[in-house]
């Protein structure tokens, strides 16, 4: 199975997991400051920093998109509950 | 009980509160609860205003669904529903829009104007009916003209909703603050010149309702704070026409650090408390103490839970940087204290606070884990994986214990920990 690399910035560490894997699934497990609310791509609680690696995550659904954009996220910012890892990426809490 | 005595508010009349401005709301005398969460020893009221400008009128919020009919009457007094030309919604809690699609219905004409993280709620609270609605977004600076005047929209988000926002209107002075300045009173006499004494109501009502969120608060009032301000009308409890400014000045000092200089610069601060059956989880909770207080930057304060009541801990907590919970597992489960310490840290911001557990436990522990996941739930973050010692500590597991402490505070102040990488199977 193919392998990504996600590293959590605030406290700074390296998690080898398989691709398709949710940041939601490790960033809770490893302490991560991510918070989460809804859990399910509508709160906007879960928004997250993504430091590098932007294009390593799955592309925004239409429903994220809308979160997104009602929760005033910035640029490189992404729903934790969501985002798939596809690639090497590092995010951090907001 | 609201019409009598001395009551400016009469049946099926609205109250005029400046040149074109009314108080078109409803009093809820009878009201002893409000969310669940709020006692209300005199009621509340639901404050709506209606704003007359030569292009036409604004309404500022409504009221909740079983007072539409106040409501509706007192807006009937001033004008007819095909002269309102703007609904503002600075807050969609069903308190404030009850009365919104009925409303909707009879003025069709009326654009809806709301903040950014409004939508999906009106959406939601509409339902079907949400399809051919007309509304406008708006931000802090953008303004609606209803000839003569001209409201300003504030984005004070957090307040105590995602989608709260203020309106002011510039020509009379005018901040519709929503919640903001607001208390659950009921009184006839409306103005706070008049109305008695609400000081308690004004000040439990901030340590429910926007306590938890402070930093939206002082980010609100930088926004609030350069406005000329003869009038705040909030949508509950009395308008404030005398010296408004005051209760502006009054929010920064309950929204401002109350230990704030107590700690050092920089120095961080970390509570541990505890419950213990057989003085183990105690043991543990002075060793844990002891180790995190062994780095330079981190103040340690520790309490047995048993000899402290909850309120002074909850403003403890809340000023703290990290919270430690120690407790035995009594019957598969972390101890009440435990429990009632952590159901009453609602009214508490703990984003983004370290958190950890520890306890001593003789058959099979559960507390710990428990507590840890409540932590998460109350959005803390919980980097280390919590520390469960069987029976009565040794010399080994309070090294262990020692050595906990000094991993959190460490992580506390931000030292760097060496690099780590896991994999995901092991996690």
């Amino acid at each position: 199975m193919a392998k990504a690399k996600v590293s959590f910035d605030d406290i700074d560490l390296t998690v080898n997991v398989p691709v398709g894997t949710r940041v939601i699934e490790v960033s809770e497990k490893v302490g991560s400051g991510i918070i989460y609310g809804c859990r399910e791509c509508d709160c906007g609680t879960c928004i997250m920093e993504v430091v590098e690696g932007w294009n390593n995550l799955s592309e925004p659904s239409v429903l994220e998109d809308k979160v997104l954009r009602e929760n005033l996220a910035g640029r490189h910012q992404r729903l934790a509950c969501q985002a798939q890892i596809i690639g090497d990426v590092t995010v951090k809490p907001v | 009980m609201q019409y009598k005595g001395n009551s400016i508010v009469k049946e099926g009349k609205a109250v005029q509160l400046d040149d074109g401005v009314y108080w078109v709301g409803a009093l809820d005398p009878d009201l002893r609860s409000f969310d669940i969460i709020l006692n209300t020893a005199n009621g509340t009221s639901y404050n709506s205003y209606l704003i007359e400008g030569s292009e036409g009128y604004a309404l500022i919020d409504t009221v909740k669904a079983e007072f539409a009919d106040d409501f509706f009457a007192r807006l009937e007094s001033v004008t007819d529903y095909s002269k309102i030309k703007a609904i503002v919604l600075n807050h969609l809690e069903p308190d404030h829009t009850g009365a919104l699609p009925e409303l909707l219905k009879r003025a069709p004409q009326a654009r809806v104007y709301i903040s950014q993280r409004a939508q999906s709620m009106l959406k939601a609270l509409l339902k079907d009916s949400s399809e051919n609605l007309e509304f406008q977004v708006v931000n802090t600076g953008e303004q609606i003209s209803l000839g003569d005047c001209t409201l300003t929209f504030l984005s004070t988000p957090f307040l105590h909703w995602p989608d709260t926002q203020c309106t002011y209107l510039e020509e009379r002075e005018i901040l519709f603050s929503g919640d903001v300045f607001g208390c659950h009173f009921c009184d006839g006499r409306l103005f706070n010149d008049k109305v008695g004494d609400f000081r308690f109501s004004f000040d439990y009502y901030y340590a429910h309702i926007m306590r938890p969120f402070k930093k939206w608060v002082l980010e609100a009032l930088d926004l609030i704070d350069p406005l000329d301000l003869r009038i705040i009308a909030p949508t509950h409890g009395p308008i404030l026409r005398d010296r408004p400014r005051r209760y502006v000045n009054h929010y920064r000092e309950l929204a401002s650090n109350s230990l704030s200089g107590e700690l050092g610069t920089n120095e961080k601060s970390m509570i541990v408390f505890y419950m213990s059956s057989y003085g183990n989880t105690a043991r543990m909770a002075e060793a844990i103490s002891v180790g995190a207080g062994s780095i330079s930057g981190v103040r340690v304060s520790m309490f047995d839970l048993q000899g402290g009541e909850t309120e002074p801990f909850v403003d403890l907590i809340e000023e703290a940087d990290a919270l430690i919970l120690g407790s035995p597992t009594i019957n598969g489960d972390a101890v009440k204290p435990i429990w009632d310490l952590l159901s009453s840290l609602i009214v508490v911001d703990l984003k983004g606070k370290v958190g950890a557990a520890f306890g001593s436990f003789g058959w099979s522990g559960e507390a710990v884990r428990m507590i840890e996941d409540r932590l998460r739930g109350l959005k803390l973050r919980v980097p280390q994986q919590g520390l469960r010692v069987k029976l009565i500590p040794n010399d080994e597991e309070l090294e262990d214990c020692y050595n906990f402490g000094k991993d959190i505070a460490s992580i506390l102040i931000g030292k760097k920990k060496e690099c780590k990488v896991l994999e995901f199977g092991e996690l």
